[in-house]
């Protein structure tokens, strides 16, 4: 390799050449610019018909807090989806490849596709990373085999667990988990702790906060329940409303209510193309 | 205490294989801990490479992962290659070779531990480097440390199935009294002519060491029971 142009990496793909420089730089006390991460509480739980997915919906730049709302439980495959913590554009980056690998792959075998592949893909990319996509994901399905429900850390290890939690409000959710899961849960009954877990963790972690997600996967049937618990309503609103300053002469008053952006609660089909 | 979630995940560990008249016994501890988090508590470092051939893992568990998932692969296309199951002997080479040609990016030490007809039961101790040793029976991971001293006063040759898995779960539980980053169940994997047996002890039906107490199960019971010994100064 002869003169390379070091901004542009050879052969496309990450290029490693200024880890050491940064790692020198933060030695000298130059602190990196924050990532946009997602503090998070996400966690799964597997119950007598299939899986549940919970996770909160904070993204955090530094200590701001950056989207009140964000979507943390990401598409897979129709009968699959991964919560993700750690940093938000590594967490959607690595679940929309798998997910587009995992459609391709469908089309190749004609068949539904089963959570070990999705296992399989994002821990052999994570791993050749070697932690650098920082992505800590709690995939979960159900598929021919039966419900399955894994833990997925940025260095490309994997467990595969009854019931997980992630992020850095994991250990208030796991705290709730220990405590009152047991085998052959009922969806209501799963739903209800899915949700007290991360309530645990939206009101314990400084890295968690807002609402609550749920997603629940059965054998052949799916609910995304966007926004399933808003614990932390915006009550603060000023009764006056908006008010110009005394020399100001109002002529004319008109308000225009912005468009309500449409939830999709029962997602159903309308995820396929 | 600063929970890191951002450390590697390593299994702090206690690995064991040991040889018996007819075959072999591996056991293991269940603890995965990412910093001072136990981030799964029940796991099983017994990893399954052939119907015949098993490996224990320990160190880093992204790498040790990877490396029983390349092996298994091999040994499957080896098999087929061969048009007979492989032995012992190949799958702890297999590992080898991959330890030792990436010594320097891999943080894994592994016992590999199997049945064939040529050699009978075998272990081979795999440790960081890529060395590898065939051994009467072999340890590995953090709790091992605590392991040596045991095993010279109590290994003997020729024991029985049932002698050998007994030395196991009571070498694994003496570990996970002593190491911190072991801990949970005890696993174990006996694999001879006949076949593989798993088996699995909880936490709290291994014997209790020095000052262990008894498992309490009410908060009620905990003020009315004798707590340990003031220690003699």
């Amino acid at each position: 390799m002869s003169k390379l142009d070091f901004d542009v990496p050879a052969k496309g793909g990450f290029s490693f050449d200024l880890c050491k420089r940064n790692d020198m730089l933060m030695k000298k006390g130059v602190q990196p610019p924050s990532y946009r991460k997602t503090g998070t509480t996400i966690v799964g739980l597997i119950f007598q018909d299939g899986v549940i997915l919970g996770a909160d919906t904070r993204a955090t730049e530094g200590p701001i807090v950056c989207d009140k709302n964000c979507e943390k439980i990401h598409y897979m495959a129709p009968n699959i989806y991964c919560c993700g913590a750690g940093t938000a554009a590594d967490t959607e980056a690595v679940t929309d490849m798998v997910s587009s690998q995992l459609q391709l792959h469908r089309y190749h075998t004609g068949r539904e596709s089963r959570v070990i592949t999705a296992l399989t893909l994002l821990k052999s990319h994570l791993f050749n990373y070697q932690g650098y996509v920082q992505a800590a994901l709690v995939l979960g399905g159900v598929d021919v085999t039966g419900p399955h429900l894994h833990t997925i850390y940025p260095h490309g290890s994997t467990d595969t667990l009854p019931f997980a939690t992630m992020g850095s409000g994991s250990l208030a959710a796991m705290a709730v988990f220990e405590s009152k899961y047991h085998e052959g849960l009922t969806r209501d009954e799963g739903i209800k702790l899915v949700t007290e877990a991360i309530c645990s963790g939206i009101f314990n972690d400084l890295g968690s906060g807002s609402n609550v997600d749920v997603c629940v996967i059965t054998k052949g049937h799916k609910e995304y329940l966007r926004n399933h618990l808003l614990p932390n309503p915006r009550s603060y609103v000023s009764a006056k409303g908006f008010s110009f300053s005394k020399k100001t002469e109002v002529l004319l008053t008109k308000v225009t209510p912005l468009k309500e952006k449409v939830e999709i609660i029962q997602a159903g089909e309308a995820m396929e193309e | 205490m600063e929970i890191d979630a951002d450390a590697p995940h390593s299994m702090g560990t206690t690995i064991i294989g040991v040889t018996y008249n007819g075959g072999v016994v591996l056991g293991a501890d269940s603890r995965t801990s990412t910093g001072v988090y136990v981030a799964n508590r029940a796991s099983d470092k017994i990893t399954q490479l052939t119907d015949n051939v098993y490996v224990c893992r320990s160190g880093s568990a992204a790498d040790s992962q990877i490396v029983s998932d390349y092996v298994r692969y091999f040994l499957h296309q080896h098999t087929i290659q061969l048009g007979q199951p492989a032995t012992v002997k190949v799958a702890a080479n297999l590992v080898r070779l991959l330890a030792y040609n990436n010594k320097n990016m891999l943080q894994t030490g592994l016992i590999v531990g199997g049945w064939d007809k040529y050699e009978g039961g075998k272990i081979y101790g795999i440790p960081l480097g890529g060395t590898i040793i065939e051994q009467p029976f072999a340890i590995g991971g953090s709790g091992s440390s605590y392991l040596y001293g045991f095993f010279d006063q109590a290994w003997k040759e020729g024991m029985t199935k049932d002698e050998a898995e007994q030395l196991v779960v009571k070498a694994v539980s003496l570990a996970i009294a002593r190491d911190g980053a072991s801990g949970g169940v005890v696993r174990t994997v006996i694999i001879n002519s006949e076949g593989v047996t798993r088996n699995f002890y909880p936490g709290d039906k291994l014997p209790l060491w020095y000052e262990e107490l008894e498992p309490q199960f009410s908060l009620l019971d905990i003020p009315s029971s004798p707590g340990p010994e003031p220690m003699n100064i």
